[in-house]
């Protein structure tokens, strides 16, 4: 059939069209030369990475510590306003529900000027205060969205029994509702801290002069031409991307159940 | 669904926090595009239109103009390639496996994604280097720093976006309805554009969204590899903060950004309703 034909072409395409630049990248970052001439192969770039880009791992490691504090406080507070929202009645729920699902359709950039525009005007120093807030803030309306969709599996009744059976809030809260959004949790949490140790606009705005993130360190490097360091760089994060999607997909399986 | 009171401890936080670190910075530049430019950057708490007034020159028109017409551009090829692609995911026995090749593009440093084109198409890149090789060119030719590697780039960048939310609609349909339209004496192509495509419209709302708001706001890809005739309303703003230092009119083009995207979002929802309503 003809669709048939149509659709594989552009699945073909999209491959070719994903993962070529990718190979050309893995490829030259065992070049020995500087440029994309092949002289033969080597690991003195990696070695380069590794032993000699301190900057670099220095960016590595705010980047780390951002994404993993502004990730833990959206997905706290992301999963209590899901809670919030669709187990309990109040007044403003409409316009909460509105401004949670706002910050995503607003773009990046108008993100960061908006809070950098904030911090000027309070006097807050910029640094990594500013890019914690922004990447949480960035980050809350996945994670209340992931949660709420599971919220709307789940029944109830079950809540309810364990009231009935005498439970407090707090009981109830740790021992019945949380394990029970465990798969959403988690989720929440790790597309938060994929989204913060991505993003560089928001924090190109925020992030003043005394620290710089991994992605801000990459787009100097980029903008001061191609090196063969960045090629290694690339190469590990491209495993890394690889060993996230093979992991995640084994990670769910295993709390969904 | 309980009524007490209790509501307000679970979503305070959350309240708090959108307020304080969304809300007010919002607002905040909405007042600073009426105020007064400062002289060192900042602003001057005095009423102004000033800002305005330069933004209604004809050369930032054409900026918004151009930003618009190019995020459109890379929507509508993003969806081209992106339903197909999706479709053949979702008729593939191996279709996880499809699904995991498009998340790890997905998953790949936004700027690392970039730069992998940069190394090909750039003057002492792959493509050049290969072509003075096999001796078709003597010297490189110029691929990037132009509208077309900004389109290539922004396509690459947004399709594992735009693929994955059509993967999930698309794998949701019922395909025996295509059959039955058939029975009942539709074409292919009647029954691809008036039963599938109707059918996963939601499918293709987000997936426009996804890809057409970020291309909006768009500043990295047109500031690495565009040229000059290449800038988006991002790159003014991010200029006129930093460089220029009118703060005046940077608020005024970030709202200005804001308003197209909130009319793009609510005239796409309000087609994705009456694509609802179809059956």
């Amino acid at each position: 059939m003809n669709k048939r034909k149509t659709s594989l072409f552009f699945f073909i395409f999209s491959m070719v069209f994903f993962y070529l630049p990718l190979l050309v990248i893995v490829i030259y970052s065992f070049n020995e030369g500087k440029s994309m001439v092949w002289q033969g192969f080597s690991v003195k770039w990696y070695k380069e990475l590794f032993l000699y880009s301190d900057e670099l791992w220095r960016a590595f490691r705010y980047s780390i510590f951002i994404a993993i504090i502004s990730s833990v406080v959206s997905t706290t507070l992301g999963t209590l306003g899901a809670i919030g929202i669709h187990w309990h009645k109040f007044k403003y729920k409409k316009y909460l529900k509105v401004l949670g699902y706002l910050p995503l359709i607003v773009p990046d950039i108008i993100m960061g000027v908006s809070l950098l525009i904030l911090f000027v005007t309070v006097k807050l120093k910029l640094g990594l205060i500013s890019i914690i807030i922004v990447h949480t803030t960035f980050n809350i309306p996945f994670v209340l969205f992931i949660v709420l969709a599971r919220l709307s599996d789940l029944d109830y009744s079950i809540v309810e029994a364990a009231y009935d059976l005498g439970a407090t809030e707090m009981e109830t809260l740790k021992k019945v509702i949380i394990p029970m959004l465990r798969p959403a949790i988690i989720s929440g949490f790790l597309i938060a801290i994929t989204l913060s140790f991505d993003d560089f606009v928001a924090t190109f705005f925020v992030a003043g002069p005394g620290i710089t993130t991994l992605p801000l360190r990459i787009y100097s490097m980029i903008r001061l031409g191609i090196s063969p360091v960045i090629n290694a760089l690339s190469v590990l994060f491209i495993g890394f991307a690889v060993t996230l999607t093979l992991s995640t997909t084994k990670l769910q399986k295993y709390f969904i159940k | 669904m309980r009524k007490d009171k209790k509501g307000i401890n679970y979503t305070l936080p959350i309240t708090l926090w959108l307020t304080i670190f969304f809300l007010i910075p919002m607002g905040i530049v909405l007042i600073y595009s009426f105020l007064k430019k400062g002289l060192y950057g900042g602003v001057e708490l005095e009423l102004s239109f000033e800002a305005f007034k330069i933004f209604l020159n004809p050369m930032f028109l054409k900026i918004v103009f151009k930003t618009i017409l190019m995020s459109l551009g890379v929507t509508i090829i993003t969806l081209i390639i992106a339903v197909p692609t999706a479709y053949y995911i979702v008729k593939s026995p191996y279709k996880k496996m499809y699904i995991y090749l498009i998340i790890i593009p997905f998953w790949t440093n936004f700027l690392i994604r970039i730069y992998s084109w940069m190394a090909i198409l750039g003057h002492n890149g792959f493509v050049n280097m290969f072509l003075k090789k096999i001796g078709l060119i003597d010297s490189s030719i110029q691929f990037l720093y132009n509208t077309g590697a900004v389109i290539l780039i922004s396509v690459y960048t947004s399709l594992p976006f735009a693929i994955l939310p059509l993967y999930s609609i698309i794998d949701k349909f019922d395909f025996s309805l295509m059959d039955a339209a058939r029975d009942l004496g539709a074409t292919n192509k009647e029954a691809f554009f008036k039963v599938f495509l109707p059918n996963i419209k939601s499918g293709i709302f987000t997936a426009g969204i996804f890809t057409f708001v970020p291309m909006l706001g768009s500043y990295v890809i047109p500031k690495l590899v565009g040229g000059v005739n290449s800038i988006f309303m991002g790159n003014v703003i991010a200029r006129q903060l930093t460089e220029t230092r009118n703060w005046p009119l940077a608020a005024t083009i970030s709202s200005v950004l804001i308003l197209i995207t909130m009319i793009f979002v609510l005239l796409g929802s309000i087609t994705k309703k009456r694509g609802g309503d179809y059956e």
